[in-house]
């Protein structure tokens, strides 16, 4: 393996593969951190607030903002005709997301003008006064709906399609046809969404925008004010959280605060109340889920037809990869024979939804998972039989819908030994005998897997760029494309750096993202950070190191092969050159100390129109068994235990990545429990802030959480020390919870009904289900 | 004569300041005036506690240190207090706090925005009870959302803060210096500040309070602000003049006397809980699921009443108490029972120029059943779908009196008063409680909205009868355990 350099007896501090502390603790705590609405503003700012509207579907006829002009403090207020160049910011180019509405608006909510003002306080008062009428048109806000409405798509829909299905369906001796409809989910991110723009000379602008996209960012608002995109400079130091909220998501308000700085040669910072952040901007898709299984007797699945159906919202925004991504995973761990896989990505009077952690493929997970549980209920079995029976496994099983094939599935082994060391069949053994004294109180056990395909499906976004300089001193400055929003991406790729060096972490400084440092970059998401950018990272720190090397052998005559970076100095044949005298030597023999490093995954293709390819480069793996108890007189939950065992490579930072295992299942748990996203008959979302809308909270989290990450693994591929991504993985292991609530439903049926819980399962879907299958002829509790 | 600023402690700093608005939040008095950023605004509504501060507050001869949320807490309301952000903590070498340390040490911040926040709320418990147990320190976090953790880097963070003692703690050894200062800047005289002709007045007295009531009819009372603070931050509503009454010593008042538990209309959730626990033993857990611990320690009792809400937590609870309510006006005051306080959607049987000033709460005759439950999506910090309050009185297996009370099921707090006629003078059976369950559907029609379903609603409703026949009767758990 290539991480194995180990210098006897000692290491540096905060190599790779250590538990190192994210690198702005220190400043989190003592809230020292500085988010974008904590700098320093400089004299003159102004601020924008959005005028949204108020109709989901509706000509407008006529907008009367005199008195939003005339309240106190206003300066200014922009509309559709203010734009200088093009009133677009969608992330494909489907010139269908307006910064401002013109003359229609396409759901309730939709940012119809701007105000700027001398205070947010003022601005905010004045965007209320705003009168606009509208003249409504049919509007479509859900699945069902945009169906029978015979909606548009709003981008072109995936078809999946390996051997023959129709026959494997009609010939199997058991088939289930069934659906499932799952709901959205906000973000959350505490910090809100926020941009800050200041004004340079000539066309140029720089903005400070919490985005985890800062070049899309960069060309969306260089393409509504109509210059270069040279002239338009974005920077992020941090995000209070992500989660794909603030992929393409930010564009909108980066380009109101470039557009009205420019205008008024101000700074102007825009920062939306939650409300108005939670109702203005795009979600975790709704699906409905569609699916018809053939199967045998043991449980094998011998044919899938499914149908992929998503609340998209009024615009295209990322719904294509999004839904693409859904039917990647409609899989999840298991071998469909035969398969046909459609998505059908609905336009809705509604948001546009967006990324979000898992990017449809959480979705796809849930769906196979949905059909595992219907062939357990039918045959009479555990759900983890089922699974087990399906797993990929040797040639002639381990072939994808997509015609990838899986060369590196570890779920027997990892499965294997979470059964054990969970004890899942003593404990799901005491929970029948549990549920059979037929009392209120029910409960259930679950074993779920995930796997999940890592690379973005855009095969060009799988390219990163780093820049690193190396100071006289011996301190060193690293920058790359990748962006922090909590994931300790700063901390792992600086680990990486110091370890290439051999240097202590601490003489790495890590700097804002900047558009004007490494240009170009792709969003960081679909787990990809670390992968992406500690490799090219890894490049540039590789090339001064080379340089370094080569300087160093000619200055002591020694072969190049001599020279190897320690963790107490440089050895150059016998002796030994602390880092800080190379790098000083170095200088002053004009050795070039600054690189700029590059990295594309290799190996990765993918022919959309053919339905082929190997879109991934590799898979990550995880499981979770969780145990619940239900009240089946109110429907109330809690889980009482959860045990997970991951896989991600060799860690590079074992720590780090154990939260966001811990941190992605419990927001997993939120996303199929309690967080419901709920619109009234107009169209308007009234779970739009946190009173109404309920992410889980500390006593939501299991009573017991066992959490190990399975150290055993290691990348069959080369990638950054064979480590793997964790991001988007571990939020697939909150499906255990959801599937433990159904086993507990279940029981007041004597498991003979699969429950088909939809989700969010909230108390009151629980409760309806356990009705639902008492009246079915469950016996009475 | 009235004093025409406030005064208060910021962390080190005497602030007074004259230029006051009705609605200006201490959020951003903090953030913008003072510039001091780390403490966050995550929602503005009090439910994400990335503003979490501390507010201490002279009672009983030592200072009360609390969390609150400083962004629907409004600066006048600070006046005589000492106010805590994060940039004050510190452990006793001038480095990290304890809490601080531990949060480093265990991984528990990720994205770092909602961390002030949590470190506050952790540093509260750790200074006042110890966070020494993790069901303590969920408590003390029902009122801080974290997006990134999962929380359980968090809790390991604050077990481990717990093995340092808080004996040599900076606010601990600064107590009688800040409370010397906190005396010193009191002169007991009304307050009354304005900014843009919005005012704020902190009556002197509550007869002072009386009497500024009946001059100015239209002003808005404002107790805790936890609701009051929202018709600020999100209906951006004008609440001038804006009377303040949470400072005031006798609303603050807690007595049990000839069986009859008051509790002034300024106590606090979390004033009045030991009291209630010592009093009404079912009541406990259900007070502990009141919003979160931030708005325990700013909201009162007095306020959930008074703002007639159809789902306040504790009218259903005290109205099945048989609780009364004391109203008072410069003139005099009267006396009434609570349900009848709340006659419809929006009204309230008070006048304008009156204020509540105490609920009163007759102890529970021995042998008598009671019961509250509160029905929510979330198990902590939500808003109830339903409320179920319930008191018999049962004797040789008759019940001879029934009160059940619901919040959730119809425009006001009420009464099922056919569901109690089911009960009334039949055996307490299930056969009983069945019959009490059918008679719901005569008592409410409740609505369907975003919390739940009329069917959910109605449903639970009526189990929640057969819950507390199975509680009272039965050794099976009929409920998850706490």
């Amino acid at each position: 393996m290539d991480g194995g350099r180990q210098d006897a007896g000692t290491r540096v501090r905060g190599g790779v593969h250590s538990a190192e502390r994210h690198d702005s603790a220190h400043k989190h705590v003592t809230g020292a951190a500085e988010y974008i609405d904590d700098m320093v503003e400089p004299v003159g700012t102004l601020h924008a607030y959005l005028g949204l509207s108020e109709a989901a579907h509706a000509e407008i006829a006529s907008m009367d903002l005199a008195a939003v002009r005339s309240a106190p403090g206003v300066v200014d207020v922009l509309t559709a005709a203010d734009i200088p160049a093009v009133n677009d910011v969608s992330p494909v180019h489907a010139h269908d997301d307006p910064v401002f509405a013109e003359k229609k608006v396409m759901f309730w909510g939709q940012p119809v003008f701007a105000v700027i003002a001398e205070s947010r306080l003022q601005a905010r008062h004045a965007a209320a006064l705003a009168r606009i009428e509208y003249r409504p048109l049919d509007a479509a806000i859900d699945i069902e709906a945009a169906i029978a409405a015979g909606s548009e798509l709003v981008t072109k829909p995936l078809k999946l399609e390996r051997g023959f299905v129709d026959k494997a369906l009609a010939d199997a001796p058991h088939r289930i046809a069934g659906s499932m409809e799952i709901g959205g989910q906000d973000h959350f991110y505490l910090e809100g969404h926020i941009a800050f723009a200041i004004p340079g000379e000539d066309e140029t602008v720089t903005i400070h925008s919490s985005t985890q996209h800062p070049s899309e960012a960069q060309n969306l608002v260089s393409e509504v004010l109509g210059v270069a995109a040279n002239a338009v400079s974005v920077q992020v130091r941090r995000m209070g959280g992500g989660f794909g909220g603030k992929e393409s998501q930010p564009a909108l308000f980066a380009a109101v605060a470039a557009l009205a700085a420019k205008r008024l040669n101000r700074p102007v910072k825009i920062r939306p109340d939650r409300d108005d952040d939670m109702i203005a901007t795009g979600k975790r898709h709704d699906f409905k889920v569609a699916y018809d299984v053939g199967f045998d007797d043991e449980g094998r699945i011998l044919g899938v037809e499914g149908t992929y159906a998503a609340r998209c919202g009024f615009s295209a925004d990322l719904s294509g990869p999004v839904t693409d991504r859904a039917l990647f995973h409609a899989d999840n761990a298991y071998y469909f024979p035969h398969v046909r896989l459609k998505s059908m990505p609905l336009r809705t009077n509604t948001v546009s939804n967006t990324a979000f952690r898992g990017f449809g493929g959480p979705q796809g997970v849930l769906g196979a998972e949905r059909i595992v549980e219907e062939i357990a209920y039918a045959l009479g079995k555990d759900p983890l039989e089922i699974r087990k029976a399906n797993f990929y496994g040797p040639p002639g099983r381990d072939v994808t819908p997509y015609h990838q094939t899986v060369t590196d599935s570890i779920l027997d082994r990892l499965v294997g030994e979470l059964e054990e060391s969970s004890d899942y069949q003593a404990r799901r053994s005491a929970i029948l005998d549990f549920n059979k004294k037929g009392g209120v109180i029910r409960k259930g056990i679950a074993l779920t897997p995930v796997k999940f395909g890592i690379s973005f499906t855009a095969t060009w976004f799988n390219q990163a760029g780093a820049l690193l300089h190396v100071y006289r001193d011996g301190s060193i400055h690293l920058n790359h494309g990748g962006t922090e929003m909590g994931q300790g991406l700063f901390t792992k790729v600086a680990q990486v750096v110091a370890d290439c060096f051999q240097v202590d972490l601490d003489r790495i400084r890590v700097s804002a993202t900047s558009t004007e440092k490494v240009p170009n970059t792709s969003a960081t998401a679909a787990s990809s950070g670390s992968d992406l950018n500690g490799m090219a990272a890894q490049d540039a720190a590789e090339q001064i190191k080379q340089r370094l090397m080569e300087f160093a052998s000619e200055k002591w005559s020694v072969s190049a092969e001599e020279v190897t970076f320690g963790p107490g100095g440089v050895c150059v044949g016998s002796k030994t050159v602390p880092f800080d005298t190379l790098i000083a030597e170095a200088y002053m023999a004009r050795v070039h100390l600054s690189a700029a490093g590059f990295y594309k995954t290799p190996d990765i293709h993918w022919d959309r129109e053919a339905g082929k390819g190997r879109p991934f480069y590799y898979f990550a793996y995880g499981a979770a068994v969780s145990e619940v108890s239900i009240d089946t007189l109110t429907g109330e939950y809690r889980i009482e235990r959860t045990d997970i065992l991951h896989d991600v490579g060799k860690s590079l930072n074992p720590a780090i990545d154990k939260g966001q295992v811990e941190g992605g299942f419990v927001q997993g748990v939120g996303w199929l429990t309690t967080e419901e996203l709920w619109w009234d008959d107009k169209g308007r979302l009234r779970t739009h802030a946190p009173s109404t809308y309920k992410i889980p909270l500390a006593s939501d989290r299991p009573r017991i959480f066992n959490v190990a990450l399975a150290e055993w693994s290691e990348n069959k591929e080369r990638t950054i020390r064979r480590s793997k991504a964790v991001g988007e993985p571990p939020l697939m292991l909150g499906i255990s919870v959801l599937e433990a609530i159904s086993m507990a439903v279940a029981s007041v049926a004597d498991y003979r009904e699969c429950p088909r819980l939809d989700t969010p399962a909230t108390p009151e879907r629980v409760l309806m289900a356990v009705e639902r299958l008492r009246a079915h002829g469950g016996a009475e509790a | 004569m009235a004093r025409g600023e406030i005064r208060f402690l910021l962390n080190d700093r005497e602030i007074r300041l004259g230029a006051v608005g009705a609605g200006d939040t201490l959020l951003d008095h903090l953030r913008l005036d003072q510039r001091l950023r780390g403490t966050k605004e995550g929602c503005a509504e009090g439910d994400c506690g990335a503003c979490t501060v501390l507010v201490g507050r002279r009672a009983g001869g030592t200072i009360r240190y609390e969390t609150v949320n400083a962004c629907i807490r409004l600066l006048a309301s600070v006046d005589l207090c000492h106010v805590v952000t994060v940039e004050y903590l510190r452990g006793p070498e001038g480095g990290l706090h304890a809490v601080q340390q531990a949060m480093v040490d265990h991984h528990g911040s990720q994205c770092g925005f909602c961390t002030p926040g949590v470190v506050m709320s952790l540093y509260a418990l750790w200074m006042e009870a110890g966070c020494t147990s993790v069901e303590a320190v969920e408590t003390a976090l029902q009122g801080n959302l974290c997006r990134c953790t999962g929380y359980e880097p968090i809790i390991r963070a604050a077990l481990e803060a717990s093995k340092t003692a808080p004996d040599g703690d900076f606010l601990v050894a600064e107590r009688a210096r800040v409370l010397a200062q906190l005396a010193g800047m009191n002169d007991g005289a009304r307050v009354m500040v304005s900014r843009d002709e919005s005012t704020a007045i902190l009556p002197a007295n509550a007869g002072d309070l009386a009497l500024i009531l009946g001059e100015y009819k239209d002003a808005t009372i404002v107790a805790g602000s936890t609701d009051v603070g929202l018709w600020v931050t999100k209906h951006m509503r004008d609440i001038s003049p804006a009377i303040f009454i949470t400072h005031l010593e006798e609303l603050k008042r807690i007595s049990v006397e000839e069986g009859i538990v008051t509790l002034g209309a300024g106590v606090s959730y979390s004033d009045a809980a030991p009291v209630i626990a010592e009093h009404f033993p079912h009541l406990p857990e259900f007070w502990s699921r009141i919003g979160g611990w931030q708005v325990r320690n700013m909201g009162t009792v007095g306020g959930n009443i008074a703002n007639g809400s159809p789902i306040g937590d504790t009218p259903p609870v005290l109205i099945a108490l048989d609780a009364e309510l004391t109203l008072r006006r410069a003139e005099g005051s009267r006396r009434i029972p609570l349900e009848d306080f709340f006659i419809d959607y929006g009204k309230q049987d008070r006048a304008p120029d009156e204020f509540v000033e105490a609920v009163h709460i007759p102890l529970r005759a021995a042998g008598s059943l009671n019961a509250a439950y509160k029905i929510s999506k979330r198990r902590d910090e939500d808003i109830s779908a339903v409320c179920g309050a319930f008191s018999l009185v049962v004797k040789d297996g008759m019940v001879t009196s029934a009160r059940l009370a619901f919040g959730g099921m119809a425009a006001t707090p009420k009464r099922a008063t056919s569901a109690e006629a089911a009960l009334v003078d039949q055996p307490w059976s299930e056969a009983s409680v069945r019959a009490a369950m059918a008679a719901l559907s005569d008592d409410f029609s409740p609505l369907s909205d975003w919390r739940a379903s009329a069917e959910y609603r109605s449903r639970v409703a009526a189990n929640l009868l057969l819950r507390f026949y199975l509680e009272t009767t039965g050794s099976q758990p009929a409920r998850l355990s706490a």
